[in-house]
């Protein structure tokens, strides 16, 4: 068995006005379906335990939770480790409804954006209104980093963390980077 | 700048997040149809100053896709609805015609 390794392997920047690191792998099972039935609900609730989160949503507790995608598409996140087994548990919960459970682990790479400027780092890069009334721990945000597709949702009050293509993730890490470069910020 | 907002989704965002399809509620003519038909539904298209209805994709978010109804010269956006229908619905046209009084659009107005 090869070993596998993150795309940066474990990348940090924190010489700037936010700390940037890459997050260790991490179990990435995208589930599309019908969200509504309560097969779909109970594949993605069995495997992350926490509950299903509304819509523009994410529910995550350490390594684990679930990211509302669109309306018919969940990420559920889980440790690495268990993927495989987690995606063969879901399968048996979905038993014959229409849905689509598939291991994106590999194809993703992650990052976490931590400090008290975080907000304005991401402001920088993305087409979102992040002013602390606008964007709340809990919600969740796919949208575009600069040329590139990304998602993010906030771990608490001063941290981010985001998700995006592993082929593209030495491009969202020199993004983050250079957005939080010293004597960068913004004072909003 | 063109905000618009996904009704799938729900999010507002600017134009960069969402990608142009071109115009709204286009009848298709294919096999069998008149040479004139085909062409009209192939090539012609609205080019208006004013009220607008175009298919819009919210490529970096949901990835849905929706109708949206819209000024061409201010911007202003009158409403977004679903992509699964051929009009556009009551409160979007009386909302227009609030805001554009005798406006039309193809068989629209």
């Amino acid at each position: 068995m090869s070993d596998p390794v993150t795309a940066l392997d474990g990348a940090v920047s924190d010489a700037g006005i936010a700390t940037i690191t890459e997050v260790p792998l991490q179990g990435m099972i995208t589930l599309r379906g019908d969200l509504s039935t309560t097969a779909v609900k109970n594949a993605a609730t069995g495997v992350a335990a926490v509950d299903m989160p509304g819509q523009g949503e994410a529910n995550c507790v350490e390594n684990r939770g679930i990211c509302w995608m669109s309306p018919d598409e969940m990420l559920v996140l889980c440790p690495y480790e268990t993927v495989a087994a987690n995606i063969e548990l879901m399968q048996k919960t979905l038993s014959d409804a229409h849905a689509l459970a598939v291991n994106v682990s590999d194809a993703r790479a992650s990052f976490r954006v931590g400090g008290g400027r975080a907000r304005e780092v991401i402001a920088k890069l993305c087409p979102v209104d992040l002013s602390p009334d606008a964007f709340k721990p809990g919600m969740f945000r796919r949208t575009r980093m600069a040329q590139v597709p990304a998602a993010f949702w906030m771990r608490d009050e001063d941290s981010f963390q985001i998700i995006c293509f592993r082929s593209q993730a030495q491009y969202v890490f020199d993004l983050l980077t250079v957005a939080a470069q010293p004597g960068s910020e913004v004072n909003l | 700048m063109l905000s618009l907002t996904c009704p799938v989704c729900g999010v507002t965002a600017e134009e960069t997040e969402f990608h142009g399809g071109g115009e709204a509620h286009l009848k298709r003519f294919g096999p069998g149809a008149t040479d004139d038909d085909f062409e009209g539904y192939l090539f012609m298209r609205e080019n208006p100053r004013g009220v607008h209805f175009e298919r819009w994709r919210h490529a970096y978010g949901c990835g849905k896709w929706f109708h949206a109804a819209r000024c061409t010269t201010t911007l202003q956006v009158f409403g977004t609805y679903a992509a699964q229908t051929y009009e556009p619905p009551k409160d979007i046209c009386e909302k227009i015609s609030g805001e554009r009084p005798g406006w039309s659009w193809r068989l629209f107005k």
